[in-house]
């Protein structure tokens, strides 16, 4: 099997039994990302020099045999993970200097792990957007079809995934950023519940719907991945001290009697018919192995999207007040005075859409308006958490699609930001509830593009969806397509 | 709702954003879009609706008032765009 | 027309914790610029506060010594104004839902009723940086920027609109000071702004029950400044008024050097600080239990000490309240009562001698080298007689330069009080035979030179005859 095709639980093995070395996959994951960059921009910097040293490292470990799943195995991060003295811009000219002086609790865990970074990736700027478009440094290309659009936010993990440039990647969610490029590049990607995954050192958009996540080739990889990721960080306030489950063990077991919701909000008149043919499919083949279906009502669907911009923006107004051009990040050359050096910095550094996030924010927190928009979102947040509870008392998991339609073309929505909006919302609910769910690769539409089912969990009940998606995948084929690039 | 580039301006003041004429009027228009389509909360009854800000019910998140060590001056300043001895340097702050 | 002014003070109270409020970065005053800094107070992307248990605990204290309530369950906000001494572009305090509400203090003016002063909320917050402009950084055209003091931790009490004079103002505003002072909360400094005030003065007509416009005061750091600045404030607006203008809310600052008031040339815009609950910091929940341990906690306040002073230990109104300036000074006293009893005489010492020599030197009592115990020590040897109150003076500065305990002192130097009348008759012999004159102007009525006498012994014993008996001795051989 070629390096660049493993899995994480593969190429551990061979790394175990010494059929490869660290420094061999790493090669290649590295030459493939030279070949195959041009055609996708996965990335915003290789870090090939250091990857190799990881690597190296990495199979010393592996030879002292202290060894970790994740020993030596090639990953590639989001650019909103701070790295320790490698530039991290997220995906923002803001940052286009900025080399942080410290790491995210999460990247800091893959790497203690002896995980190998191979570089950062491409992104939305500052996770805004759900098309990778509005990324400083070039757009990312969804490796099925190089005029489309990877999804967003974290589409060059997604991307670095489909194009086989990296084994696993990390990503993160506020609104649907891992799931639905995940969903569109045909990987798996999971966001856990809010609190499950340590925040510091990951670059804020919206504080309360943030949370970090795996995407993966398999199920188990993204067990694997958030077993190393999981867990308490005492430097979030908003993480939680729950116990981490084994979510590899996990993952076995079947889900004979597993009750399945379908929320009947989520089966639209309009929904894409590959989407809709797709979900049909897949609800089959989960009777098939012993699921049951209930119908259930998430009544208060229909204001998320309305909910959740209020609340994200507002948020992010606030968050990116800090790049201010004081004490890191860009600064306006010619400025008349402090005023004009914070205008001209922040309007020089920010790109349009990041723009009009931070106006509807401020504009929903400010005098007069607060009431009306961001005190009334929160309280639309409750309606919302309200429906999962609810639903949750009759069913373990729900299953809807992640996505409207697969993968769009680029430029497609680029002058319409509320129709690119509208095109969230079967993952935006999630995030304000809190819960966790997973994009699971479930078929094709007619052009050959990837399309993605959601798995929806109870909080904290990653190894249910885990368990259910693992089921699936044992019994299709559909995350072992690869694209021809 | 009318977001008018007037109401455009403030806010890009207060948010400390410069925006070209053509940008005011792109934004007036977008905004005014997204908060047109926001208004549908209002059918929303919140009525003793306790408002969320946080989904997972976390409270009392402390840490010991025990010192760590800073970062050091070399790594504070490191990414400064201007920076005077130890200083972060800005224009100057008349009061 | 007459004139009340209305007066509401806000006093920002930087607590004495070792760290800052929503990191591990030392608090210490006078380091380097920006050598205490991490990512949390650096306001780097991806830092995140997590708060500092003491800066809660304290903050229980200055609520219940204030006679507020606690709030059960108190939250965290951002208040959003760019500025470069304000890292993240917003500062961390609490607006709705503050941890301390709706307290109060009494203060008592001289030859005045007693007053109730509304305390309508403490809350925490972290402080911001410092800016310094000019030749302090060698930056011609620009200011620098100094992080060591952000994310400080703050309490800020606001008082309700109760005051009605300027002595009313440091009234509330010392015993406020004696209170978190005594506490440990604050270290008290006003000069290097530990203990800070802003106040909101206006006037309005007197019988009215509207207030006037008010004008915010800011940077009056000593309680000298406090009075000045709102009796200029006051005035000022008076005659703004009387010459038919009208205050404007606004900033002003106090200028120590003119004793005036300056608008802060209102920026470009109003504020609008678009506070909103902080979605990285979590509610605060206070239980009963926590109050109740807090309560138990709480040391003695200086108004139930200064209290017992009086009814306990019978000292004068003037006494105690010298005695209860500061908790260390209370301390003091009250552990010299218990190792000697006399309550007035260990007073005395502690108000005289002791506090003249702690402000000669520029000691803190807690570094007193003479101890409540070798004080009591001292005072006995005066009870017993073996010393004079005179010697004991002397006896006292020995003390204080060698640490040594004042029995040593008196052996070593042979300070015992000499009360034997034998050995005090022959000193008297010998001066009545050399001064044979001065007993012949005695003899003829003039009794002043008795104090010729008394100081002749002393000088011949060196100070140490027993002042009664030299007296009584003296009487008797002088009358012949």
């Amino acid at each position: 099997m070629n390096i660049i095709d493993m899995t994480i639980s593969g190429l551990h093995a061979a790394l175990k039994s010494k059929q490869l070395s660290s420094v061999e996959a790493t090669k290649a994951m590295l030459e493939r990302i030279e070949t195959v960059e041009p055609q996708v921009g996965s990335f915003i910097t290789v870090t090939a020099d250091h990857a190799l040293e990881c690597a190296a490292t990495a199979d010393l470990r592996i030879a002292s045999g202290r060894m970790d799943m994740l020993t030596g195995i090639p990953l590639a991060v989001k650019d909103i993970f701070l790295t320790e003295g490698i530039r991290t811009t997220c995906g923002s000219r803001i940052l286009e200097n900025f080399i942080p002086p410290y790491s995210a609790t999460s990247y800091q865990n893959l790497r203690d792990s002896g995980a190998v970074l191979l570089g950062k990736l491409n992104q939305d700027e500052f996770a805004m957007g759900s098309s990778n478009e509005s990324s400083a440094f070039g757009v990312c290309r969804n490796p099925w079809d190089t005029t489309r659009i990877p999804g967003g936010s974290s589409g060059g993990s997604a991307a670095a995934i489909a194009a086989r440039q990296a084994i696993a990647t990390l990503g993160t969610d506020t609104g649907g950023s891992i799931r639905q490029p995940a969903s569109h590049c045909g990987c798996v990607g999971l966001k856990p519940t809010y609190g499950r995954v340590s925040r510091y050192g990951v670059i804020a958009y919206a504080s309360s719907l943030d949370q970090v996540g795996p995407l993966t080739r398999d199920v188990t990889d993204n067990a694997i991945m958030l077993s190393a990721l999981a867990g308490y960080d005492p430097k979030d306030s908003t993480s939680v001290d729950e116990p981490v489950p084994d979510y590899v063990s996990e993952l076995a077991g079947g889900i004979k009697g597993l009750k399945i919701g379908l929320p009947k909000e989520y089966f639209i008149a309009g929904l894409d018919p590959d989407v809709q043919k797709t979900m049909d499919a897949v609800i089959e083949t989960y009777r098939r192995l012993g699921a049951e279906f209930v119908e259930i009502s998430l009544p208060h669907t229909d204001y998320a999207v309305a909910t959740y911009y209020l609340i994200a923006t507002a948020e992010a107004s606030s968050n990116l007040a800090r790049y201010d051009g004081v004490r890191f990040g860009h600064r306006a050359k010619e400025a008349a005075g402090l005023l004009d050096m914070y205008t001209k910095s922040r309007s020089e550094g920010f790109g349009a859409e990041v723009k009009r996030r931070i106006m509807l924010g401020t504009y929903a927190l400010s005098s007069g308006y607060y009431d009306a928009y961001y005190v009334k979102a929160q309280k639309a947040r409750t309606l919302i958490m309200n429906d999962f509870i609810k639903a949750f008392e009759s069913v373990d998991v729900m299953l809807t699609p992640v996505a409207p339609t697969p993968a769009f073309k680029i430029g497609e929505k680029v002058n319409d930001p509320l129709q690119m909006y509208l095109s969230d919302i079967f993952t935006i609910p999630v995030n304000l509830a809190g819960t966790c769910a997973m994009s699971l690769p479930a078929g094709f539409s007619a052009d050959g593009l990837p399309i993605g089912v959601q798995l929806i969990g109870k909080p904290f009940g990653e190894e249910v969806i885990l368990r259910a998606g693992y089921a699936f995948e044992q019994a299709t084929e559909w995350h072992k397509a690869t694209a021809a690039l | 709702m009318s977001i008018t580039v007037a109401d455009v301006e403030h806010v890009a003041r207060l948010a400390r954003l410069e925006l070209g004429a053509d940008e005011k009027k792109l934004f007036a228009g977008q905004m005014d879009a997204i908060l047109g389509y926001v208004e549908k909360l209002k059918e929303l009854n919140t009525d003793g609706v306790r408002p969320t800000s946080h989904a997972i019910p976390v409270e009392n998140a402390f840490r010991e008032d025990l010192v760590c060590p800073s970062i050091g001056v070399d790594k504070a300043l490191d990414n400064a765009p201007l920076k005077s001895g130890t200083y972060f340097s800005v224009p100057k702050v008349i009061e | 027309m007459k004139y009340q002014p209305v007066i509401g003070l806000e006093v920002h109270v930087q607590l004495l914790t070792d760290t800052k409020i929503f990191c591990g970065c030392s608090t210490k005053f006078g380091s380097e610029p920006n050598s205490q800094t991490c990512p949390v107070c650096l306001g780097l992307p991806g830092a995140l506060p997590v708060l500092n248990k003491k800066v809660v605990e304290f903050a229980i204290k200055a609520g219940l010594s204030t006679n507020c309530s606690i709030t059960p369950r108190s939250i965290f906000a951002r208040k959003n104004y760019f500025y470069p001494d304000l890292p993240k572009g917003y500062q961390i305090s609490q607006f709705e839902e503050p941890i301390c509400q709706h307290g109060w203090l009494d203060i008592q003016l001289d030859g005045q009723e007693g007053k109730r002063i509304g305390i309508t909320r403490i809350h925490m917050e972290e402080d911001a940086g410092k800016l310094v402009h000019g030749d302090l950084t060698g930056l011609d055209d620009n200011s620098g920027v100094d992080l060591n003091r952000a994310c400080t931790p703050l309490l800020e009490v606001v008082s309700e609109p109760d005051l009605r004079s300027s002595d009313e103002a440091v009234s509330y505003l010392k015993q406020l000071h004696q209170i978190v002072t005594w506490l440990g909360l604050c270290d008290g400094n006003m000069e290097e702004g530990s203990f800070r005030c802003d106040a909101n003065v206006s006037v309005m007509p007197v019988g009215s029950d509207t207030f006037g416009t008010r004008a915010e005061i800011k940077n009056v750091n000593s309680f000298k400044f406090v009075k000045q600045a709102i009796e200029y404030e006051i005035q000022r607006q008076i005659d703004l008024i009387e010459d038919g203008g009208t205050v404007v809310q606004e900033t002003r600052l106090f200028d120590p050097n003119s004793g005036r008031t300056r608008s802060m040339r209102s920026k470009e815009e109003a504020h609008d600080y678009r506070y909103f609950p902080d979605p990285d910091l979590v509610p605060l929940v206070i239980c009963d239990e926590w109050v109740e341990r807090s309560r138990t906690e709480l040391p003695e306040l200086p108004e139930q000490c200064r209290k017992r002073f009086v009814s306990q230990l019978g000292l004068t109104e003037y006494d105690a309240e010298v005695l209860t300036a500061n908790r260390p000074l209370a301390e003091f006293f009250e552990a010299g009562v218990a190792a000697h009893g006399n309550a007035k005489a260990v007073a005395n010492w502690t108000m005289g001698e002791i506090t003249r020599s702690l402000n000669d030197s520029g000691t803190s009592i807690r570094e007193c080298p003479v101890t409540p115990q070798l004080l009591a020590e001292l005072l006995k040897l005066i009870d017993e007689g073996t010393i004079s109150g005179k010697i004991a003076k002397t006896v006292f500065d020995e003390m204080w330069r060698s640490g040594k305990a004042p029995q040593l002192i008196v052996e070593e130097q042979g300070l015992v009080q000499v009360s034997d009348g034998g050995a005090i008759e022959s000193i008297i012999d010998e001066i009545m035979a050399a001064n044979a004159g001065q007993v012949e102007e005695y003899r003829g009525g003039k009794e002043k030179v008795f104090g010729f006498f008394v100081g002749q012994v002393m000088k011949v014993s060196k100070g140490k005859a027993n002042p009664a008996v030299v007296n009584e001795l003296l009487l008797k051989k002088l009358k012949g």
